[in-house]
């Protein structure tokens, strides 16, 4: 079994997979994106520096990056994971909502709009605070809670300033009083093995990257459908999905990222996520 | 170990001998660095600033 990994940046999680793969008897080839080239003419689509594969992990840090090269690879024949439209449909927030929302998968009110002015009406629909968060973003990075209309207006003005390609698009989203945490939970292949709280204090944004802390959760089987439910929204092998506890509509799934990042998962559960990544991994690339 | 030269302060960094291009080194002089693949050998350049588009 060959097994590529693209990356961009090795994390913690990109050099888990490449020995945990070697452990298991997989042949692991890292393949750093810098290094790849792909031909295409009237015969199809080659890289021959990626070789035979009987899968492909996409583990890019960047979205565009990793949304183009699966769709190339794909187009070259090999079986990524996650595919293109996984990561195209997800890492847009608009999209996402939209699908969640079209799905029947609770989630937070949102609304976008393509006018300052007219968005601005619209996010009295929602009451403030009102959540304004970049059409594709991660990290928590430009997301913010405007207070009122004044504070809304002027983070909208600041991102029609950005160089962000969707800066003239406006994402607003009711704001949910989450108690101090928000919950990550994990989908790998048909299954959801391992989450985490993500707690902090002291910052509303409880992402990891912004210093939250991770606790152990139970996978209960009303956060188990959830995801699963998610998933059959956007496809997929491996799956981060975002989950908020709303005190009065419960869970509600907020985003789903498709390569999620997992060090500190697997620290504080104690959890092999890249094992059982790699066992549905073999299991996809016999079928 | 491979030693290689810091394209910031000129110093010498070790470089584990299976390090691989988008390992991330810091050293000594502060400077963060990014293994990368040069003329088939491995060199070390300024990590890149994080993206617009980096992330989960
Ligand atoms: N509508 C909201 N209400 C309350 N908190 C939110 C809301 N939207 C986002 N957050 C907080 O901000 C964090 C980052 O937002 P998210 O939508 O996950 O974007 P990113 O892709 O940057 O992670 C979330 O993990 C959550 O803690
Ligand atoms: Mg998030
Ligand atoms: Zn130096």
């Amino acid at each position: 079994m060959r097994i590529g990994v693209t990356y961009d940046i090795l994390r913690w999680e990109e050099r888990d997979i490449l020995e945990k793969g070697r452990r298991m008897g997989m042949e692991v080839i890292p393949i750093h994106l810098d290094e790849v080239i792909f031909s295409m003419d009237g015969n199809g689509v080659k890289s021959q520096t990626l070789g035979e594969m009987d899968s492909i992990i996409q583990r890019s840090i960047s979205h565009t990056r990793a949304y183009l090269t699966s769709a190339l690879m794909e187009s070259a024949g090999y079986m990524v994971f996650n595919g293109s439209s996984t990561i195209e449909r997800a890492g847009n927030k608009a999209i996402a909502s939209s699908l969640l929302s079209s799905r029947g998968v609770p989630t937070p009110k949102t609304v976008v709009g393509l006018q300052r002015e007219v968005a601005l009406k619209a996010a009295h629909t929602l009451g403030f605070p009102v959540v304004i968060k970049p059409v594709e973003g991660s990290w928590g990075r430009m997301t913010a809670k405007a207070e009122d209309e004044d504070s809304l207006w002027s983070f909208m003005e600041y991102q029609e300033g950005t160089s962000l390609k969707y800066r003239n698009v406006f994402y607003l989203q009711q704001f949910i009083r989450k108690p101090g945490r928000d919950i990550r939970v994990f989908v790998i292949g048909d299954e959801v093995p391992v989450g985490i709280y993500r707690i902090n204090d002291s910052n509303w944004r409880t992402n990891t990257a912004l210093g939250a802390k991770a606790e152990p959760v139970d996978i209960n089987s009303e956060l188990r459908d959830l995801a699963l439910k998610a998933r059959e929204v956007f496809g997929g092998i491996f799956l981060g999905i975002d989950v908020f506890e709303d005190p009065k509509e419960g869970y509600l799934v907020n985003e789903v990222n498709t390569v999620p990042e997992y060090k500190n998962t697997a620290r504080v559960t104690g959890y092999d996520i890249t094992g059982t990544l790699l066992t549905k991994l073999r299991e996809a690339s016999r079928k | 170990m491979a030693q290689l030269k810091c394209p910031i302060c000129g110093g010498q960094v070790s470089v584990e001998d299976d390090a691989l291009p988008g390992e991330l080194v810091e050293h000594e002089c502060g400077a963060q660095l990014e293994v990368f693949k040069k003329n088939e050998t491995l060199s070390l350049r300024l990590a890149e600033e994080v993206g617009e588009d980096w992330g989960e």
